[in-house]
C-alpha cells in the first residue's frame, strides 16, 4: 500500500521532470575515466566494462527521461598529471557526470577541474579517507569504503557495542597494519570516550610475542586492537590466553581468515574481526557478474560491482533530479536510496556511501559469525 | 618487581631458542670455519617433521608424552641427515676452495631448502599441535611463566650439559677438539676429520630440530619461512658470544633474548630489533671476538 503511494508520487515528479526545461543536452554523457592502460589497467577496464553494462542496459529500458545515455571513456593511467588532461578532455567534450577516477591520487588531481564544470564525481575505487573527509572535493562521491571505515568500525564497535575505556593498539609495523592503527589510536583520541594505554608495533615473524603481551597485561587495557594480518594476531591471542588473560581482541580484515581459526584453534575463539559486508548473496550482484560473463566471457575484475553500483547511483540520480546541474543531482544523490550491487545504498554529506563497508564478525565455534 | 620477572623469563625462553640454534651455527663455524647459512633451514625441517609425526601419531592417540618423544627423535635424526647431507653435498667438495664458495654455496642450500619446503608443504602456516600441556603445579604461576617457557628452558639447560660433557669427556668430543684447533695436525694423529665433520654437523642440526619442535609448540604455528628470521636471530647471538665458543653461543643467545625483551618491555618493541643490533655492534667494536672468544692470533 505504501509503496505504491511511493511509487505514485514518483510518477508524477517524473511526469514534471519530462518537462522541465534543466535536461536540454540531447544525450546524457556519462564519462568513464580511470586506468585503462598501463600496469594499473586492471584496475580500471572492469569499471568500463561495467558502465557498458548500465548503460546498455538503461538505454534498452527507453534512456533517462527519454534521452539516450552516451559513454565517453578516457584514460588516465592512473597518474595524476594525466588525469588532468583527460579530465579537461571529457568537460570540453560536455560530460554530465563521471564514473572514476580509479585511483586516489588521480582522482584528488583531476576533481577541480570537473567541479569548476559542475560535473559531480564517483569514484568506485579511490579509497583515500581526504576525497571526503577533508570538504574540498564537494562534488565528489564514492561506492566503496574509505581507508579509515575498517579503523572507524572497528572503533565505534569497542566503544559503543562493547561500552571499553582502555584499549591497546598494536600493529605489524606494516602499510596497511600501521595505517589502520593510526586510524584507530586517532578515532579513539578524539572520541574522548576511551584512553589509548599502548600504541606499538611488533616485529613480524619474531619467534615470541610474549615481552610485549606482558606489556598489554601491565597497560590495563580491556582490549586490544590490532592492525596487521593473521600469523602475528594468532601468536598474539594464543600468548595472551595462555598467560591467563582474557583481553578482547579486535581486529581487521587481514584476520578475519579461516587461516587464523585453523592456526589458533580454540584460542581463537570470541576474536572479532572486521569484513567487508558480504554482498555475493545479492541478486542484483549475482546479476551483474552473469552479465559480465555473457557479454564479455570472462569473470569481472576488481572493483566491478562497486563501478556497477556507481554507474546505477548516477544515473539514478540524474533521473530523479530530472538535471545534470550539479547540486540538483547531489541532492539526489544523498537523498534517494538506490539498489545496487553492494545493497541498496545513498550517500551522505561528505560523499561516502552509507550502508557499503565493513561489518565485525566474531569467531564463534570455530567460524566467523557476523555480529548484528 | 612481577613484570620484571615476567620480561626475564619471556627473554630467557628466547634465548634459549636462539642458544640451540646458535649452537650448531658455532660449531660448525669452530671445526671448518663455515658459517652454515641453512642452519636456519635445518631449524625449520625439524619443526615441520615433528609436526608431521606429532599430527600423525595424535590421530592414532598415543598419549603425549610418548608423541612428544617420539616426535622430537624423529626431528632430530630427520635434521641431522638433512645436515650430514648438505655438508657431503654443498660444502665437503668445497672444503679447499675459497671460503667465499663455500658461503656462496650455503646460502644457496638455505634458498633451495626453503623453497623445497615451501612446495611441500605449502606458503600457508599450519596450526602445530600444542605438545606441551599446561601442567597443574604451574597454574598459579601461569600468568607469569607458562609450562611451555619451563619445559624450553629445562630442556635448554639439559642440552647444554649434555653437550659439554661430550665435547670435554668423550673421545669424539675430544677429536672435535683437536679438528677445531688443528685440523691438518688432528688428520696427522689419526683422526678421521671428514667424520668428526660430519658428526657436529648431525649434532647441530639435532640440537636445531629440538629447538624447532618446542618454539613451534610454544607459538602454535610454522610455515616454510621460520628458519630465516630465526636463523639470523640465532646467528648474531653467536657472533654475539664469540663464533667458535659453544658457551659463548649459548651466552650470547640469552644476551641477546634479555635485550629484545626487556626493550620491548621498557621501551618499545618498535625498537626490539635496533636495540639487538646496537648492543652487537658495540660489542664487537669492544671486543671483536664476541664475548667469550678467543682473539685468534694472526698468523704470518
Amino acid at each position: 500500500m505504501k509503496k505504491s503511494v511511493v511509487k505514485s508520487i514518483l510518477a508524477v515528479a517524473l511526469g514534471f521532470g519530462l518537462a522541465a526545461p534543466s535536461l536540454a543536452a540531447d544525450t546524457i554523457k556519462l564519462g568513464v575515466a580511470g586506468a585503462h592502460s598501463g600496469d594499473l589497467a586492471s584496475y580500471g577496464l572492469p569499471s568500463v566494462n561495467a558502465a557498458k553494462l548500465v548503460v546498455e542496459q538503461v538505454n534498452a529500458n527507453g534512456g533517462i527521461d527519454g534521452k539516450m545515455v552516451e559513454l565517453l571513456v578516457e584514460d588516465d593511467v592512473c597518474k595524476p598529471e594525466v588525469a588532468t588532461n583527460t579530465a579537461t578532455k571529457l568537460v570540453s567534450d560536455g560530460v554530465h557526470v563521471v564514473l572514476g577516477h580509479i585511483c586516489s591520487g588521480a582522482t584528488k588531481a583531476a576533481l577541480p577541474i570537473y567541479n569548476n564544470a559542475g560535473v559531480v564525481v564517483m569514484s568506485p575505487s579511490a579509497t583515500n579517507p581526504d576525497l571526503t573527509q577533508s570538504g574540498d572535493y564537494p562534488n565528489f562521491y564514492r561506492t566503496i569504503a574509505s581507508d579509515d571505515a575498517q579503523a572507524r568500525t572497528e572503533v565505534d564497535f569497542a566503544l559503543n557495542v562493547l561500552g571499553l575505556k582502555k584499549i591497546a593498539v598494536i600493529h605489524d609495523k606494516g602499510d596497511y597494519g600501521k595505517g589502520l592503527a593510526e586510524f584507530a589510536k586517532m578515532f579513539l583520541d578524539k572520541s574522548g570516550k576511551a584512553e589509548v594505554t599502548l600504541f606499538e608495533g611488533v616485529t613480524p615473524g619474531a619467534v615470541d610475542y610474549s615481552a610485549v603481551v606482558q606489556k598489554i597485561k601491565r597497560s590495563g587495557a580491556e582490549a586490544v586492537i590490532f592492525g596487521g594480518y593473521h600469523p602475528e594476531a594468532s601468536k598474539i591471542i594464543t600468548q595472551m590466553r595462555k598467560k591467563r588473560m582474557d583481553t578482547i581482541f579486535i581486529s581487521d580484515d587481514g584476520v578475519k581468515d579461516d587461516t587464523f581459526i585453523k592456526v589458533a584453534g580454540k584460542y581463537a575463539e570470541g576474536v572479532y574481526a572486521t569484513g567487508p559486508k558480504d554482498t555475493s548473496s545479492n541478486p542484483l550482484s549475482k546479476k551483474a557478474v552473469e552479465d559480465h560473463k555473457a557479454k564479455f566471457g570472462s569473470d569481472p575484475g576488481a572493483f566491478y560491482e562497486n563501478a556497477y553500483a556507481a554507474a546505477l547511483a548516477l544515473l539514478n540520480a540524474v533521473d530523479k533530479a530530472d538535471s545534470t546541474d550539479m547540486e540538483a543531482v547531489r541532492n539526489a544523490l544523498q537523498n534517494n536510496d538506490v539498489d545496487t550491487p553492494v545493497g541498496s545504498i545513498r550517500f551522505d554529506q561528505i560523499g561516502d556511501a552509507v550502508g557499503v563497508g565493513f561489518a565485525m564478525y566474531q569467531v564463534k565455534d570455530g567460524q566467523y559469525v557476523e555480529v548484528k | 618487581m612481577e613484570y620484571f620477572t615476567e620480561l626475564f623469563f619471556s627473554g630467557l625462553t628466547r634465548g634459549s631458542i636462539y642458544a640451540l640454534i646458535a649452537l650448531g651455527y658455532t660449531m660448525v663455524y669452530g671445526i671448518i670455519g663455515l658459517i652454515n647459512f641453512a642452519h636456519g633451514e635445518i631449524y625449520m625441517i625439524g619443526a615441520f617433521t615433528s609436526f608431521v609425526v606429532a599430527t600423525v601419531l595424535s590421530i592414532y592417540g598415543f598419549p603425549l608424552l610418548s608423541i612428544v618423544l617420539l616426535a622430537g627423535l624423529a626431528a632430530a635424526v630427520w635434521s641431522a641427515s638433512y645436515g650430514y647431507t648438505v655438508e657431503k653435498i654443498a660444502y665437503r667438495p668445497l672444503r679447499h676452495a675459497p671460503r667465499l664458495s663455500a658461503l656462496i654455496s650455503a646460502i644457496g642450500m638455505s634458498i633451495f631448502l626453503q623453497n623445497y619446503v615451501l612446495l611441500a608443504q605449502s606458503s600457508e602456516f599450519q596450526p602445530f599441535p600444542e605438545l606441551i600441556p599446561d601442567f597443574d603445579f604451574m597454574e598459579p604461576f601461569a600468568h607469569v611463566v607458562g609450562s611451555s617457557d619451563l619445559v624450553i628452558l629445562l630442556t635448554t639447560a639439559l642440552v647444554m650439559v649434555g653437550l659439554t660433557m661430550l665435547i670435554k669427556f668423550s673421545r669424539i668430543g675430544k677429536a672435535m677438539r683437536a679438528t677445531s684447533q688443528d685440523r691438518t695436525m688432528a688428520m696427522l694423529v689419526g683422526i678421521d676429520v671428514n667424520k668428526v665433520i660430519s658428526v657436529t654437523f648431525i649434532i647441530g642440526s639435532a640440537l636445531a630440530a629440538i629447538g624447532g619442535m618446542l618454539i613451534a609448540s610454544h607459538i602454535g604455528q610454522i610455515n616454510f619461512f621460520i628458519g630465516f628470521i630465526a636463523g639470523i636471530k640465532a646467528f648474531t647471538a653467536a657472533v654475539l658470544g664469540g663464533i667458535g665458543s659453544i658457551p659463548g653461543a649459548v651466552l650470547g643467545g640469552f644476551v641477546l633474548g634479555l635485550t629484545e625483551s626487556f626493550a620491548t618491555g621498557y621501551v618499545s618493541s618498535d625498537y626490539e630489533d635496533v636495540f639487538a643490533f646496537t648492543l652487537l655492534v658495540l660489542i664487537l667494536i669492544f671486543k671483536p671476538a664476541g664475548l667469550l672468544g678467543r682473539e685468534a692470533a694472526e698468523k704470518v
